[in-house]
């Protein structure tokens, strides 16, 4: 990823002085947010730096108290995840969001199942579960993901890695803007962290940006384009991982060092 | 835009990794032994476990009396003797799917059936719309459940348990505890017995009640299987939370469930008054336990999520095999609910290993 060209493009998402407050605990104080088309935009920050409100907010999770959130230029208002899934911010819960006793194919169009046509699917509601099987192989296929030899096994027979290949398939298929991945490798083993980062780098390949809370430094380092870092309730600094360390990211994260001003 | 590639190990610790397989979260696909198959086949079809305790328990009964219990006229007086409970069982069968219960199914049943009889009696309604009153009462009973639970987000047992006296009580004060004799149901409305009438089919005897037991089977088989609300469901009950982040409207699901359960519970109410041909406040009382019996038999799981529907009809026609036949054996009709809750433990010990499968 060039950087000279994301300096040269129109961010996809912005957040500007975002605020949030809970009684008297300022979550989100005036945060600032960008996200550029195709890249991959670590959010790193401490823990209670209020790196998860700010994404709750920017996928429709929570509403900010101030502020406005623009996508492509335009100012939009999630009430809910859903909205902010109808614009086209797919998130991808650190819980998954997935049903164990249902099928993979089930679970990628939960909530936005394809009908029949005619008359099975307008009177009797039939489900075209022919069509969203196949969509669901292709999507699949089309990640590399497709050595599944059924996908009408139930979830809950995956492993963890396999389970977070469906999310963020699922993600991807539906997802035609943004991408938002929370922890996606938290519980995950060496192996499978390796399998699933790979596929992240896969679907940035196909031009969807992607927004990614980590608290693994070598992951974030490995195939961020940019890092966004947190502190205190809002963006301190962003910076490319190409000229920075782990541990200068570290100190800007604690407060040990002062970055220079925003560049970005 | 770069290609991905696979990445060069960064740390110490990822040094496995060199020389493993680059395939993305590939599916494992060794081999696993016989009983490890069965599991897995046993955790996608869940009414499997049910249907063959019911098929051994046929030939063992089958074996045993001979002619006496397998012949079209016992066979389908099991048939008979089920309907109600399968009907019942099928409006608790959706319910705990959603990981719920509702012990107010037998009450919402007996208050629906004297509403159609008082109604058509008392005030002089046409029957039919006596009838429509009944299933109004069921659906609003539903409605109150599930907006309870929903909405209120009280515990389904709570709320169910409060209901049961509630309805129960309301439908003794209502009927003044008096009964409608069946002879002047007969004359006068006799829609209200229309599913006690039988037809024969060689030595086959069918209540037009077994059919409807079987229609709304089949029916909401289609509905679980087939339709987006379907789906839902089972999405509700495994992980309301997932679901909710998934894009289902969980507290519409959750009464829309309860709602439907009401009604049908006022189906089984008609029914009710076909099989016993008067209407009576004190019938039914063990409908609620009974249709659980047949739930947890049928393989649907407590938990919720899991589970057929024909489970349920073959739960509640095991239940229906063993007493018949155990009757038929000259035993004590204790031995029946014995083994009723034999069945029952070993039942849910069962649903525990297929469980397991997914590991």
């Amino acid at each position: 990823m060039p950087q000279e060209n994301i300096q040269t493009r129109k961010p996809i998402l912005t957040g500007r002085n975002l605020v949030k407050r809970y009684g008297r605990v300022t979550a989100i104080d005036n945060a600032d947010f960008d996200l550029y088309p195709g890249e991959i935009l670590a959010v790193i920050g401490d823990n209670g730096a209020g790196k998860s409100s700010l994404i709750k907010a920017i996928s429709g999770a929570i509403r900010p108290d101030e502020g406005e959130i623009r996508m492509d230029g335009e100012l939009v208002h999630f009430a809910s995840p859903i909205e902010a899934r109808k614009a086209g911010i797919e998130t991808v819960y650190q819980n998954l969001a997935l049903s164990p006793a249902l099928s993979i194919a089930d679970n990628m169009f939960l909530g936005r199942e394809i009908r029949k046509p005619g008359f099975m699917g307008k009177v009797l509601r039939k489900l075209d579960h022919g069509a969203m099987e196949k969509m669901a192989r292709d999507k699949l296929s089309e990640l590399g993901l497709m050595t599944i030899q059924n996908i009408n096994q139930a979830v809950e027979t995956l492993s963890g890695g396999q389970r977070q290949g469906v999310a963020v398939a699922r993600a991807a298929a539906f997802g035609s803007k943004v991408i938002i991945l929370d922890e996606p490798t938290a519980a995950l083993g060496v192996k499978e962290s390796r399998r699933v980062l790979e596929l992240i780098l896969d679907v940035r390949s196909r031009g969807i940006p992607i927004v990614l809370i980590s608290h693994n430094m070598p992951h974030v380092f490995e195939i961020a384009d940019r890092i966004h870092i947190h502190r205190l309730g809002k963006r301190l600094t962003v910076i490319n991982p190409k000229d920075y360390t782990m541990s200068d990211a570290v100190a800007f994260m604690t407060g040990a060092k002062v970055p220079e001003p925003i560049a970005a | 835009m770069s290609e991905p590639v696979a990445s060069t190990p960064h740390n110490d610790y990822e040094k496995v990794l060199k020389d493993s397989s680059k395939d993305v979260a590939s599916f494992d696909s060794d081999k696993p032994s016989a009983l490890h198959k069965f599991r897995h086949f046993l955790h996608s079809n869940p009414s499997a476990v049910s249907l063959i305790v019911l098929v051994v328990s046929l030939f063992v009964f089958g074996l045993t009396l001979g002619g006496k219990f397998f012949s079209a006229f016992s066979l389908t007086l099991i048939l008979q003797q089920v309907a109600i409970t399968g009907i019942v069982g099928a409006a608790q069968s959706l319910v705990i799917m959603t990981a719920g219960i509702d012990l107010s199914v037998g009450a919402i049943m007996v208050l629906s059936s004297v509403v159609m009889g008082q109604f058509s009696f008392r005030y002089g309604l046409p029957p039919e719309l006596a009838i429509l009153c009944g299933f109004i009462t069921g659906a609003l009973c539903g409605f109150i459940n599930g907006v309870l639970i929903a909405k209120v987000k009280l515990p389904p047992f709570i709320v169910t348990l409060g209901m049961w006296q509630i309805v129960l009580a309301s439908n003794f004060l209502y009927s003044a505890n008096e009964t409608i004799r069946s002879q002047e149901i007969e004359t006068n409305a006799p829609i209200l017995q229309f599913f006690g009438e039988t037809f024969k089919f060689g030595g086959a005897v069918f209540t037009y009640g077994v059919i409807a037991m079987i229609l709304l089977v089949a029916v909401l088989w289609y509905v679980l299987n087939h339709t987006a609300w379907g789906r839902h469901l089972y999405a509700v009950g495994d992980d309301p939370e997932a679901a909710d982040l998934s894009g289902v409207n969980v507290q519409r699901m959750l009464i829309s469930v309860y709602v439907i359960s009401g009604v049908i519970c006022a189906l089984a109410g008609w029914a009710l008054i076909g099989r016993i041909g008067s209407v009576s406040p004190t019938a039914g009382q063990f409908a609620n336990i009974e249709s659980i019996t047949a739930v947890v038999i049928g393989g649907i799981s407590l938990f919720g999520g899991r589970g057929s529907i024909l489970g349920m009809m073959f739960g509640a026609l095991i239940v229906g095999v063993f007493s018949l036949g155990l009757r038929l054996l000259g035993t004590d009709v204790q031995w029946t609910y014995l083994l009723i809750g034999v069945l029952i433990i070993v039942a849910v010990a069962a649903d525990q290993w297929i469980r397991k499968a997914s590991r």
